[in-house]
């Protein structure tokens, strides 16, 4: 048999368990600051309370979410829970004029573009299918067909080189665009083909993929079998597994490879190794298909008590400062809960709006026939 | 002598005993799609089957639905009778390249040397407060195929004897499951009972003041409207079509031909929709038993709205009763 190099399998069991070797980390879950030779940058204490605070926020959202849903409130709700440094990182990495491609959980992301999170629960709630201007906030419309938003962000990328703003040195000018996707993603045709497209045009695009391990009940092996960073380099770019738990070390990571998009090199695969810790959405139920030892073992990893470890510990900040961001995060809980409740429902006639830029006289028959038919129940409905 | 065999059952339990007992019947029977296994599938569909059978036989696959249904179409060129499962309605898409260009074409571009014999079962249809891309019914665009085979259940029974006969069939069949029922009604299985063929319509209720068409979800919002309608003492006949393509108009025509008014129900866009070839046909061959134009009462032409307006656009027993009043009145 002639050699056809490494055995695949062994990049499997033990070593890959806590990111493997490969892992850029900035941060321990101990809450230890370790510096990389690549990666490592100072903060200073303001951005590491901003971020702090960010987590400490999107967490809420994400608990107050979850227990709308309980309660009625929204159809349904994908958690985020753990993804928090993940999505805190790379959203504060990016700059006004970059654009970002999200999946359905990428309230940590939508929260860094301001994007008020009564939108997202509108969306769960159903009243809409996602309320936000895209152009008021660089951020696209949540995508639930898995992969899809990929391919339009090679495509956004394609544009911003078109437009001239990539690689003139002008800071506020170079623009990158950022797709997230996940694990699962990663085994689609469109992810696939959004290599091959921003590879061929050298587009400014970064890949963001979050990879917590499970997509709904199957384990990352079931899509890939070797680490998804290393798949960057058959399409012809760079790819980094960043300690996703680590907001320092995301936000590094994808700042660089932002920067470097924004300077022309082109794309990059940042792989922002976390775990998804709650279920897959409110109706799915993990205790089907994994086991709570995993589980305990990421909660040791916590994105946020990390955080809180070093800034006490170096005295960065005080009991003041925690007291102020609970007080923060609970006036926002109270706003969500009664803005949730309060947000109307569409009316029935408006499902008819914006199917076309120019609507045909078809669909302006239907509505005009579903209103007469909705006014003879008129005092009766 | 059969009440010992009969059991109470649900549509998602009609649908997992009938994959089991073809899965039992032929070793050639595989399971293909995402979360099928462990899980089960996030509608319990396939709940045990991985377990009974093995990791080899119920397939968790990668995320990618092309890439699914066009490995099922290697495995069916190697003699497997592969079951995929698209996760929802909407997310079929990426596998309709597949689908269309591939599966349907098979059979006919080997003048018959490589049958299809796979069966993709779509859980469609909506009124499950769902977010995008989860409430669709995008049968039409089957239907409109050459060479798909295309059918739609409505009830426990039929879910158990008509995914074990997609299953025997050698051509490639679209098989949509009414999500929105699953979980809902119970029925009486007796397995001693022989099923009616799979590409045959069914009279449900018999009627004579006019024929109410439906399939899949609608069946029950057309019984419903028929109950009702009986209590103003008007007899609606209602035939479930059961299948879409090929469609068996035999008992749509015999009933028209005694009620001379037709209203078709489906939850699918109005546009060239089931309804509009049913109509079409009913023209052609009981033009002169008519009484009133044929109706449909369909999903609107607009993508499917947000949910908390989703009872606007699906057909309603008020929509089903209001379009029997135009046909009586006309
Ligand atoms: C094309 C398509 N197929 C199936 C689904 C159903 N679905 C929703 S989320 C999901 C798993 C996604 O896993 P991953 O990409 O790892 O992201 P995660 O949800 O874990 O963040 C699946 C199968 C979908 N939304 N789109």
């Amino acid at each position: 048999m002639p050699d056809f190099g490494p055995d695949l399998a062994e990049v499997f069991g033990p070593a890959a368990a806590d990111g493997g070797p490969d892992l850029v980390q900035l941060l321990t879950p101990e809450g230890e600051r370790v510096h990389h030779p690549e990666f490592d940058r100072d903060f200073s204490a303001e951005e590491l309370r901003g971020f702090y605070r960010d987590m400490v926020l999107t967490r809420r959202i994400d608990t107050e979410a979850t227990a709308l849903q309980r309660h009625g409130e929204l159809g349904i709700w994908a958690q985020l829970l753990g993804q928090e440094a993940a999505q805190i990182g790379a959203g504060r990495a990016l700059r006004p004029q970059d654009y970002v491609f999200p999946t359905y959980r990428e309230h940590g992301v939508a929260w860094c573009r301001g994007v008020d999170p009564l939108h997202l629960l509108g969306l769960f709630r159903g009243v809409d299918h996602g309320s936000w201007d895209p152009k008021d906030h660089n951020f696209g419309l949540y995508t639930i067909v898995i992969g899809a938003q990929a391919l339009h962000a090679t495509g956004y990328a394609m544009g911003i080189q078109r437009d001239g703003a990539v690689g003139t040195g002008d800071h506020d000018r170079d623009a990158a665009v950022i797709a997230h996707f996940g694990d699962g993603a990663s085994s689609q045709g469109d992810v696939n083909e959004a290599f091959i497209f921003a590879a061929s045009y050298n587009a400014p695009v970064v890949f963001f993929c979050q990879n917590n391990q499970w997509a709904i009940s199957e384990p990352i092996e079931r899509q890939s079998r070797i680490p998804l960073f290393q798949r960057a380099l058959g399409f012809g770019f760079p790819g980094v597994r960043v300690d996703g738990n680590d907001v320092l070390a995301t936000y590094a990571v994808t700042q660089a490879a932002l920067q470097r998009a924004r300077e022309g090199s082109g794309p990059t695969l940042v792989e922002a190794y976390t775990y998804r810790m709650g279920a897959h959405t409110t109706t799915d139920d993990p205790t089907r298909y994994r086991l709570s030892d995993d589980v305990e073992r990421w909660k040791l990893k916590d994105p946020i008590a990390r955080v809180k470890v070093y800034l006490t510990r170096n005295g960065l900040a005080d009991d003041d400062f925690f007291a102020s961001i609970q007080a923060e995060a609970d006036d926002l809980g109270h706003r969500l809960r009664e803005g949730c409740k309060a947000l109307p429902d569409p009316k029935p006639l408006s499902m008819f709006n914006h199917v076309y830029a120019e609507e045909t006289d078809e669909l302006r028959q239907q509505r005009e026939g579903y209103a007469a038919y909705l006014e003879t129940f008129e005092g009766a409905r | 002598m059969s009440s010992t065999r009969t059991q109470r059952i649900t549509l998602a339990k009609g649908l997992n005993m009938g994959l089991r007992k073809a899965m039992e019947d032929d070793p050639k029977v595989l399971i293909m799609g995402e979360d099928v296994g462990k899980l089960g599938g996030v509608f319990r569909i396939t709940d045990g089957l991985q377990k009974d059978f093995g990791e080899d036989r119920v397939i968790d696959s990668p995320l990618a639905e092309s890439g699914i249904v066009g490995t099922a179409v290697g495995l069916a060129l190697r003699g497997y009778r592969p079951v995929v499962e698209i996760q929802f309605d909407g997310f079929v898409y990426p596998a309709y390249d597949q689908i269309v260009a591939q599966v349907a074409k098979m059979h006919y571009r080997s003048q018959g040397r490589s049958p299809m014999p796979m069966v993709i079962r779509i859980p469609f249809g909506g009124g499950i407060g769902a977010v995008e891309h989860h409430s669709e019914s995008p049968e039409a665009q089957f239907a409109h195929t050459p060479g798909l085979k295309v059918v739609a259940c409505s009830n426990p029974v039929d879910g158990y004897w008509m995914i074990q006969q997609a299953i025997a069939s050698d051509d490639p069949v679209i098989f949509l499951e009414p999500k929105r029922q699953y979980h809902a009604d119970k029925a009486d299985l007796d397995d001693s009972m022989a099923p009616d063929p799979l590409f045959s319509s069914r009279v449900v209720r018999r009627g004579s003041d006019a024929t109410l068409l439906a399939y899949g979800p609608t069946v029950k919002t057309a019984m419903k409207a028929a109950e009702a309608a009986a209590t103003e003492g008007r007899s609606l006949e209602v035939i479930d079509l059961r299948t879409l393509s090929p469609l068996d108009m035999g008992p749509v025509f015999d009933s028209v031909r005694r009620t001379g008014r037709a209203i078709i129900t489906h939850e699918a866009h109005v546009n060239l929709g089931v309804g509009a070839e049913v109509a079409a046909r009913v023209q052609e061959e009981c033009f002169y038993s008519l009484e009133s134009p044929v109706l449909r009462v369909c999903g609107f032409d607009i993508p499917y709205p947000a949910s908390r307006i989703e009872e606007d656009f699906l057909p309603d027993l008020d929509r089903v009763l209001d379009a029997v009043d135009r046909s009586l009145e006309f």
